[in-house]
């Protein structure tokens, strides 16, 4: 019998713990398979943040560091700097992590032109904790910290870290990608690659962005979520490539 | 080997290169400026490297994304800062990462002042961070010994698994004194296979991690931590007596003020009193049985406690008597140093002299 679909060797055994419909598993997988092809399993240390993705450690067949809540840029600033020449870094979290309680670590890491790769999860909730408010949350959102939906008054509007990355010389490569159906699926894969080819060619700091559904904190079935997903947080969270030191934005 | 005279901050700075630590992250704040300054410089020469973090926060993290790769790396800092890095220790110690922290403890609460002062010393000894975690906790009292403990701290962290803290007031890292760069007694040290330095195929990957979710998993590996805290303990405690036998007054000081009760004890000399130190040179583990045994001489009338600060190690003082003496306070926190007399007069106080 012919194989025609393999686990990559990128993901281990262990069984993944997320909900159904969740993205994260998805972005893992986008993830291993770009690991893998690009044969740096073996030279990379990954680390992994504080939310629902904080057992990646577990998933992703490479060593891996779990850090403190939002401080995954600098664990890894240090693991790139201390690490043999070679080496592939990259954290990998989500919008509570990177966005609110990790943001001076981001910024500045891309400040640095840090040469890791950082995939940004941004489901618009904190998922782990059971779906609280998030800088990234929509205006009128409905979160268990914003009962009423979001209010533009009283908490601003979402945050977009892409653009406010691409405004630093020390980016690379940022690009906001989405995993809602096979076309951005295989966009999201290439421009993940793209990332780790321009850390490794020591272009500077690579970051990809990549819009998630949350079904269980959003309170939707997992075809719903795709299609809020499309609706409400493309319009205000554009696809697209925001720098690129090698060719064309957008 | 030939005495050299130099600054505290450098000494504790070309301490850390001299054991074989080329990786340093911090933040800038006085009265330690000179560590990473130094270590800005002459890093990069080595091979290694200087990296001004974004917060002392960041700067903690990368010393645990370091650690985690296997390499000796330090940080420095002073009291405010520290207070950020309790995060960054606390995951350390449950991740079981080897680095050396260094305080040049200044005046608080808050912003306090600049001078010297040790009102860090429940932070360092109580742990600021969350969860049943110890450290070993180095006190020098001369540069000579900030160079040496330095040195050593790097090994005991290898061979323990562990954070180690150099903790000293600023009057220590801001003045100058002749040292000699000596030998460290070597340790044998376990090699770091635990170390994430890419599988490159040949292994299962590691991983640098404090999550135990599983309770059961949770507490036997505070267990285990617990069984190397003990290890410590019986190991690790160190402390210096000074004109201790048959004595009648007990100091008992750490850092500068132990230098300054040395000049307090020839100065109830000559009033016909003998006094003598007990000094803690680690803080954490703290030397309780040492210090008990030298207290419950029959010649010891009174326990004097001096630090600067309101009164912190006097806890661990009176732990370790288990109200064998009374034990009496003079200390002054905030950057203000008591004199000899003074010190010397809360000694007669103590005897009712
Ligand atoms: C210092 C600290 N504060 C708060 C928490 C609790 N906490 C855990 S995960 C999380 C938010 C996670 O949300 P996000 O980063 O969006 O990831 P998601 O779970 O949605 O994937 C929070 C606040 C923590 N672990 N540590
Ligand atoms: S709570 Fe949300 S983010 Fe977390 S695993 Fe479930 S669906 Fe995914």
């Amino acid at each position: 019998m012919a194989i025609v679909y393999q686990k990559s060797k990128g993901l281990t055994d262990a069984e993944l713990h997320y909900c159904p419909g969740c993205t994260h598993g998805i972005v893992h997988k986008l993830v291993a398979e770009v690991l893998e092809e690009l044969d740096l399993l073996g030279t990379t240390i990954g680390v992994a943040p504080v939310g629902c993705s904080v057992f990646a450690y577990n998933y992703f067949n490479c060593d891996m560091h779990e850090a403190a809540h939002g401080r995954a840029p600098a664990v890894a600033t240090a693991i790139k700097r201390v690490s043999a020449p070679g080496t592939t870094v990259f954290t990998y979290q989500g919008d509570g992590d990177l966005a609110a309680i990790g943001t001076a670590e981001i910024v500045h890491a891309a400040m640095r032109g840090e040469k890791f790769t950082t995939i940004f999860i941004n489901n618009a909730i904190y998922g782990m904790t059971g779906g609280q408010m998030a800088p990234t949350t929509m205006v009128g959102q409905k979160a268990t910290t914003a009962p009423l939906g979001r209010d533009k008054d009283h908490y601003g509007s979402p945050i977009r870290m892409s653009e406010i990355i691409s405004t630093l010389e020390g980016a690379a490569y940022v690009t906001r990608v989405s995993v809602h159906d096979l076309a951005s699926l295989n966009k999201a894969k290439k421009a993940i690659k793209k990332a780790f080819q321009m850390q490794m060619e020591g272009k500077g700091f690579t970051f990809v962005e990549v819009l998630a559904c949350c079904p269980t904190n959003w309170g939707k079935t997992p075809a719903a979520s795709i299609e809020w997903l499309k609706e409400n947080m493309i319009p205000y969270f554009p696809l697209g490539v925001y720098k690129d030191v090698d060719g064309e934005v957008k | 080997m030939e005495k050299e005279l130099w600054k505290g901050n450098e000494a504790v700075a070309e301490a850390a290169i001299r054991a074989g630590c080329k990786y340093f992250f911090g933040y800038p704040i006085t009265p330690q400026n000179e560590i990473p300054e130094y270590l800005s410089y002459h890093l990069p020469k080595i091979g290694g490297c200087f990296l001004q973090a974004e917060s002392e926060v960041a700067a903690i993290n990368m010393i645990y994304g370091a650690a985690g790769c296997g390499v000796r790396v330090m940080t420095s800092s002073s009291s405010p800062g520290i207070s950020l890095k309790q995060e960054g220790i606390t995951y350390m110690c449950g991740a079981e990462l080897p680095a050396v922290i260094v305080n040049m403890m200044r005046g608080g609460p808050g912003l306090g002042t600049i001078q010297p002062a040790q009102g860090d010393y429940f932070q360092a000894t109580r742990g600021g961070g969350n969860g049943d975690y110890r450290h070993l906790v180095y006190a020098p009292a001369t540069i000579q010994e900030a160079a040496d403990y330095v040195q050593m701290a790097f090994d005991v962290a290898d061979l323990y698994r562990n954070p180690v803290m150099v903790v000293a007031d600023g009057m220590i890292g801001q003045m100058m004194e002749a040292i000699e760069w000596r030998e460290m007694p070597k340790r044998e040290l376990p090699e770091k296979t635990w170390a994430t330095t890419g599988t490159k195929g040949e292994r299962k990957p590691n991983v640098i991690n404090s999550l135990y979710i599983d309770p059961n998993l949770c507490a036997e590996h505070n267990e285990r931590l617990a069984a190397k805290y003990k290890a410590m303990e019986e190991n690790e405690t160190r402390w210096e007596e000074v004109n201790t036998e048959n004595c009648e007054v007990l100091f008992v000081a750490y850092g500068t003020p132990s230098r300054i009760t040395k000049a307090a004890i020839k100065l109830l000399e000559k009033e016909g009193i003998k006094a003598g130190l007990f000094r803690p040179i680690t803080l954490w583990p703290y030397p309780s049985k040492q210090l008990k045994a030298a207290a419950s001489q029959e010649s010891v009338k009174a326990v004097v406690d001096f630090e600067l600060s309101m009164g912190q190690m006097i806890d661990d003082v009176k732990i370790a008597l288990e109200g064998c003496r009374p034990v009496t306070f003079v200390g002054k926190a905030g950057g203000v140093v008591p004199t000899p007399a003074e010190v010397a007069a809360a000694a007669k106080a103590a005897i009712g002299r």
